[in-house]
């Protein structure tokens, strides 16, 4: 008994962890997306502002200008993102694309020779990194058996955890609930009536695409100043592709978005765990067979064998004004 | 287009020269970055050059990288003029690759070769075009986006592989993923082996008959896409998918065909690599090819000619950029990928940033036509 409750709070520590980028990149996602712009360059944002974060963090020596850095970064890489696609009416996929492979270069090549440590920076202390926030009350309720332990998940965890969890109702209140909201979901169904109604189908856009940099940003510092110390080459090892997953399984919409990400982090603790393992009835399960759980699923989903994926309706055109 | 006929530039202009000016603004903008980072752009340049096309030895590689990317780059065209967008090249290559060393391996040696090489090339066709049909197949009929799809099948592909690998095609007695090497018989011969017999002296390179194959490819898909009937369908469902319909076109059948063929034309970056180079089954030898194949469509403008120009481009690029790490210290290779990213921003996102400027300085300056 005490065993399997170890092990759950060990399963729920690794699907936090694993989640927190993938919640903020996927938020990221559903402003641009919920705006009408595609957003497959998730992956090279994050990575930018991993880089920029470690970076930052290394050379002036504090977590929070390497976030701003970050930050910066990944709302630059939006904003080309939304020059390319809204000003020129470029492809939104093939930008996306070129963002991902434009820093997949970029990060190590810059890496390499500001560091010359092979691509990578050089490993954080612990005081330039976020680490985890111990609350008020845990020596007390640590003794009692089941709160303590269930306390102890709550608090402890770094400062971007927490963001990322206080993202997702934000997000809900922010889309549904503001005027602001209310316009830049109209500017992904319908940006002809926000025209008429005369509020820039731009100026939103531009905007949405601010947010989703921010997020990105978000999630980059996450990855190599809270989770990891230091960015390394490849640090996202297509976790923005998996973002983009989980916001479409989760429907385009804040609260199941972050129930994807929990259920795909969750595979992949699950994956880490189960290595090896057999599962009695079944036998070994293949640990890739787990890993590709959250694409395979997604793609049921796109094809409508489970429930529907409807996008928003203007995604991916450029909106032209002249008619 | 909506510009009216004889109004418009000459075609030059949008075939060339517009091509050779993105691709300047790319370097331009990759040189600021090596002038950043301390090193003298213009020497890496001069370093590019000499290190893909300098020596026997560096032209070998650059045609051998080339012939991978001609392969996915006609992969993305010929969904690009099926109105879609592959994004999958990478675990199609992988698939197709997995094809034709299931046929390497279960026949090599008991075989005779000749018969094999035909039959492994099917297979890695078969196997691409299939990897690649499954997505097609959910857009046609389910109006699943593609782009997502085929995304997800990479990653889904690179999953499979690593099973396969690990828990079946290894070696026995082996760390490495990697299986038994194939029976010579079935390599694809290297070009500088062919041409020896012939008093012909090549330096070795890994490049091999796969070349011809790819060759082969582009005047095939030239001709099946503006020869044929049923690459003209092709063309008008990506064209306009409503005129298709009044023309009597099933759209969704073109599309799954389209993206069949696309599958098979990234299969066989696995017969250039494993049957010509590693001679064996083993992991991430796709090495982001598919995903070049974007940038060698959009730089070819989708057409033939244009691909296997653009092929050379970043097949040049490719080996110089092994090259400049050796000579440069300051620059890692990924200096490349840079490059790369740039010419996809600057030849596809902002595509619109030279275009509109330059064909209207031209149109201006063409003779009205009577």
């Amino acid at each position: 008994m005490a065993d399997t409750l170890v092990l759950l709070l060990l399963m729920i520590d690794a699907t936090v962890r694993v989640a927190t980028p993938l919640v903020l990149a996927a938020l990221a996602g559903l402003f641009a997306e919920r705006a009408g712009v595609v957003d497959i360059g998730l992956e090279g944002k994050m990575l930018g502002a991993a880089f920029a974060a470690a970076a930052t963090a290394t050379v002036l020596g504090s977590p929070w200008l390497g976030l701003l850095a970050a930050i910066a970064v990944a709302v630059s890489l939006s904003m080309v993102h939304g020059v390319a696609c809204i000003r020129y009416n470029g492809n939104q996929v093939v930008s996306g694309m070129a963002l991902n492979i434009l820093m997949a270069g970029l990060a190590p090549t810059l890496a390499y020779a500001w560091f010359a440590q092979g691509g990578q920076t050089p490993m954080l202390p612990s005081n330039l990194r976020f680490m985890p926030i111990v609350a008020p009350f845990h020596d007390t309720l640590a003794g009692i058996p089941v709160v303590g332990a269930l306390w102890s998940r709550v608090h402890g965890h770094n400062a971007l955890v927490y963001a990322a969890a206080l993202a997702v109702p934000l997000t809900a209140f922010v889309i549904y609930r503001t005027r602001f909201g209310l316009r830049l979901r109209a500017v992904g169904e319908n940006p002809q009536a926000v025209d008429t109604a005369g509020i820039s189908v731009a100026g939103l856009r531009y905007r949405a695409l601010l947010i989703n940099g921010v997020l990105c940003g978000l999630s980059g510092a996450y990855l190599s100043t809270a989770h990891g110390a230091g960015f390394v080459r490849d640090m996202t090892a297509g976790k923005g592709y998996l973002a983009l997953a989980a916001l479409i399984f989760g429907k385009w919409r804040p609260v199941p978005t972050l129930l994807a990400c929990l259920l795909f982090a969750f595979t992949d603790a699950l994956q880490a765990r189960l290595q090896g393992a057999a599962l009695p009835g079944i036998g070994q399960i293949p640990v890739q067979a787990i890993q590709a759980l959250p694409y395979v699923l997604t793609v049921l989903l796109l094809a409508g064998f489970v429930g529907r994926a409807m996008a928003p309706k203007a995604i991916g055109v450029p909106y032209v004004k002249e008619r | 287009m909506a510009d009216s006929r004889g109004n418009e530039a000459p075609a030059w202009v949008d075939l060339a020269l517009l091509p050779a000016i993105n691709l300047a603004a790319a370097f331009v903008v990759a040189g600021l970055v090596i002038a950043i980072l301390g090193e003298n752009p213009f020497k890496a340049m001069a370093l590019l050059v000499y290190g893909s096309l300098g020596y026997g030895e560096a032209i070998g590689f650059t045609l051998y990288y080339a012939t991978n990317f001609v392969f996915t780059g006609l992969a993305v065209a010929v969904a690009f003029h099926a109105g879609l967008f592959n994004i999958g090249g990478e675990g199609q290559a992988y698939l197709g690759g997995l094809g034709a060393g299931l046929v390497c391996l279960a026949l090599g040696g008991a075989v005779p070769g000749l018969l094999v090489v035909p039959l492994a090339i099917l297979a890695a066709m078969l196997f691409g075009a299939a990897w690649a049909y499954v997505p097609g197949w959910l857009q046609a009929r389910r109006g699943s986006h593609i782009v997502i799809t085929t995304i997800m099948f990479n990653f889904i592909a690179a999953s499979l592989m690593t099973y396969l690998m690990v828990n079946i095609f290894i070696k026995p007695g082996q760390q490495s993923p990697e299986s038994r090497e194939f029976d010579a018989s079935t390599w694809m011969p290297f070009v500088h082996e062919i041409l020896a017999p012939l008093g012909i002296q090549l330096a070795k390179s890994p490049l091999n008959l796969s070349l011809l194959l790819a060759i082969l490819a582009a005047v095939g898909l030239w001709v099946l896409l503006w020869r044929t009937r049923w690459g003209y369908a092709l063309r008008v469902v990506g064209f306009n998918e409503t005129a298709a319909v009044y023309g009597g076109i099933a759209p969704a059948r073109v599309v799954v065909a389209a993206m069949a063929l696309s599958g098979a034309l990234a299969g066989l970056v696995g017969v250039n690599e494993l049957m010509g180079v590693q001679h064996r089954l083993m992991l991430n030898f796709t090495g982001g090819y598919g995903y070049v194949g974007i940038a060698v469509a959009l730089m070819g403008r989708n057409h033939p000619v244009g691909i296997c120009l653009a092929a050379l481009l970043f097949g040049a690029l490719y080996q110089g950029g092994a090259e400049l790490s050796f000579d440069m210290p300051r620059l890692t290779k990924e200096v490349v990928v840079v490059i790369q990213g740039l010419i996809i921003l600057f030849c596809g996102a902002f595509e619109g940033l030279f275009r509109p400027r330059l064909l209207a300085l031209f149109r201006r300056r063409a003779p009205v036509a009577a």
